[in-house]
């Protein structure tokens, strides 16, 4: 078993003390960490579902038709509601605590708290879901659950802020590491963005256009200060991890930081250009949005750099493989974002397919692998089994790469023709939608290659919670086992100390 | 300073900012947005009431927004205007009456900020949704066949009641239910060709 594996490796005596003191922090946590991962790949089932229907309901309308319940306007907001906040939401927060925990190198506080935390956050998520397909959405995009679904959501955070807060300030390590920051703020942005952003939306303090702009300032900002942070902080702790190197730069990690923190903000209003709102909100989106090359190559710089020298490790590492597809994503998805939001730009691919495509770049390209690439590093060590098949992993991971670039190339590729036919008012509107829809297959063939790797994580995920995983001595790796001691045994010093690094301090 | 204080309120101020960049001030700028009011005392944007206060929602409901966008951009910036969908670009005061905003950023199909004022007739907005193949082939809008009672004998008929074009088996005419009325009574509606001075800028 991986635990007791890992005592008996040669490790040095002084070193013993702090591997003890984290597999029972490992162990400890186990319970929440699972139930919050386990319950977010339900919901990722569900909304990859969700969106498979929406998908072939927009290239043959008539599929599951005459149902008002599943009509396209219900189970499309169904499909992003159940991503961003079921799987999003308990994937980040799982990720969120389980890091935490182990970066202050102290036990998951209040975790009776927490599990209860996580069944009404699933509930309210239900309940919201079962309120849009009945038609009580609220109408406000992002914003769709009714309001009687808010309680369920937000009481649940307030666990995670507080569990959060707890642990960093009693926390046994006299560093803070960059994914530290990164937590923390997440836990700071989150409940004010989403507070005032229903109070602004749903709850009616404004109106109109004013309304629309605080709508675009949480919609943007929900990516950006909650998934983008939790994603960065996994990349940040697994590359250097798994390959035992410190980050490339300290400062560089700093200057990311507080760049992303400061302009990411402003970036929201680019997604209303060419509307009807003054011109200086939008100029401010632009500017935000062109600012964010800054942290982005920061970012960028510091997670490829770390990696430069050892892709061999991409061939053998499932974690590693994942979350370099993450980070990578993340590098290209911010330009991509960075660009859409100039005037020129988006005079053509507002309003199209484009815009899908590039959410589904950063959230199925950088978010969702990175949160993959997290469950496949932890869970071995919260549930003391490996991972039963390596065939599985392959197969989740070659069906999360080409299934997302056949996504995102299709729909950019479909998005920018659509753009230009529509600016084209010789061409008449009904043609611009036929010319869509070989696209819109296409987009259904990449769903379900995505689904079916979705398909292939859950199994490996429930076996390792049925116990029916056969009992390795070994991790589950891409190559063989002997080819990975080989590594091991030619980099064994350089391992076994900075596995442990890698861990705390810059 | 604390470190830890330090960063917490680095990472507060960094929202706090954006919340009143974003959310506040631009309130405060539309706040004092007041509808026009013309000679015969009628008024621009009206609030939406009875019917079409009830279509509204109906709107929202069935998730209009994820297809539709209500905005009509500038002339010289994408071709809103030479495709017809307005006469002129839309400005704040059209939606000061808009809870919740529906500018929608999705044109899987066309804008429908003026769609009253393109097809006033309450006849084509109920074939249409009843089946979007009658009055636009190759559409992928849905069927909202369920906003409709189908008719089938000529005794079922009321004066609300819209002949379904030869081809749709049994059914020969269509009554809207209450929703369905509703709806198209919103969407008739829909009409910013009113003159703003603001909006010729």
């Amino acid at each position: 078993m991986i635990q007791n594996q890992i005592l008996q490796n040669p490790i040095p005596e002084a070193l013993r003390p702090e591997l003890e003191a984290r597999i029972e922090v490992d162990t400890y946590s186990r319970p929440v960490i699972v139930l919050y991962w386990s319950t977010s790949l339900f919901w990722l089932t569900f909304a990859t579902l969700a969106g498979l229907i929406s998908s072939i309901k927009l290239h043959s309308p008539g599929f599951l038709g005459g149902m008002e319940w599943i009509t396209f306007g219900r189970i499309r907001p169904v499909h992003w509601d159940t991503a961003i906040y079921g799987f999003g939401g308990l994937a980040a927060s799982g990720t969120l605590l389980w890091l935490q925990a182990r970066l202050c190198q102290i036990r998951l506080p209040f975790r009776e708290l927490l599990l209860v935390g996580c069944v009404i956050y699933n509930l309210g998520i239900a309940v919201g879901v079962v309120g849009i397909l009945m038609g009580q959405s609220t109408g406000v995009e992002t914003l769709e659950f009714p309001l009687y679904a808010i309680p369920f959501l937000v009481i649940p955070y307030v666990f995670i802020v507080i569990a959060n807060f707890n642990m960093y300030w009693r926390k046994a390590t006299k560093h803070t590491y960059v994914s530290q920051w990164y937590l923390m703020a997440v836990t700071v942005w989150f409940p004010i963005l989403i507070l005032s952003a229903e109070a602004c939306t749903n709850f009616g303090a404004v109106d109109g256009v004013a309304q629309a702009i605080a709508n675009w300032w949480y919609g943007h900002n929900v990516v950006g200060l909650f998934a983008t942070p939790t994603g960065i902080a996994a990349a940040y702790y697994l590359i250097p991890k798994v390959i035992g190197k410190p980050i490339h730069s300290y400062h560089l990690s700093l200057l990311g930081f507080w760049s992303n923190a400061i302009f990411y903000n402003w970036a929201g209003t680019h997604h209303l250009t060419g509307g009807p709102l003054p011109a200086w909100t939008i100029t401010l989106g632009v500017v935000g949005s062109l600012m964010m090359f800054i942290p982005v190559i920061t970012i960028g710089i510091n997670h490829h750099m770390t990696m430069l020298g050892s892709f061999h490790y991409l061939k053998t590492s499932p974690t590693l493989r994942f979350a370099v597809m993450g980070s990578m994503c993340y590098t290209l998805s911010s330009f991509q974002g960075s660009l859409e939001a100039l005037r020129s730009h988006q005079e053509v691919t507002h309003f199209t397919h484009y815009t899908i495509g590039h959410v589904h770049f950063g959230m199925y390209g950088f978010f969702a692998p990175l949160m993959f690439a997290m469950m496949y590093y932890a869970m071995p060590r919260l549930t003391n089994q490996e991972w039963s098949s390596a065939r599985l992993i392959r197969i989740h991971f070659w069906c999360t790469l080409v299934g997302m670039l056949l996504y995102v190339l299709a729909m950019c590729f479909a998005g920018i023709r659509q753009g230009l036919m529509m600016n084209d008012p010789s061409i008449p509107f009904l043609n611009i939608v036929k010319f869509t829809v070989p696209f819109l297959m296409l987009r259904t063939l990449a769903g379900l290659i995505l689904l079916t790797g979705t398909i292939a994580f859950l199994i490996n995920f429930s076996r390792m919670l049925t116990r029916h995983t056969f009992t390795y001595s070994t991790p589950t790796l891409f190559t063989s086992n002997r080819r990975w001691e080989d590594i091991l045994e030619k980099e064994k010093e350089l391992t076994s100390k900075q596995i442990l690094d890698g861990g705390q301090g810059a | 300073m604390n470190r830890t204080l330090l960063l917490i309120l680095g990472i507060f101020l960094t929202i706090a900012s954006s919340v009143t960049g974003l959310v506040i001030i631009p309130n405060w700028q539309f706040q004092e947005l007041k509808p026009v009011v013309k000679n015969e005392g009628q008024q621009f944007p009206a609030p939406y009431e009875g019917e079409a206060a009830q279509g509204r929602r109906v709107y929202i409901d069935q998730g209009c927004i994820y297809c539709h966008t209500q905005q009509v951009r500038m002339k010289g910036y994408g071709a809103d205007i030479r495709r017809g969908w307005g006469t002129r670009r839309s400005v704040p005061r059209d939606y000061i009456y808009d809870r919740p905003h529906q500018l929608g950023t999705m044109r899987t199909g066309p804008d429908l900020a003026n769609i009253g004022g393109r097809q006033p007739s309450s006849e084509w907005h109920a074939l249409h949704l009843y089946n979007p193949q009658i009055t636009s082939p190759g559409s992928v809008m849905p069927r909202f066949d369920y906003l409709f009672t189908e008719v089938t004998e000529p005794s079922q008929l009321t004066n609300l009641a819209v002949k379904v074009p030869v081809g749709s088996g049994r059914v020969t005419h269509i009554i809207p239910t209450e929703r369905g009325q509703s709806l198209i009574s919103y969407l008739t509606r829909l009409n910013q060709s009113y003159p703003f001075p603001e909006a010729n800028q």
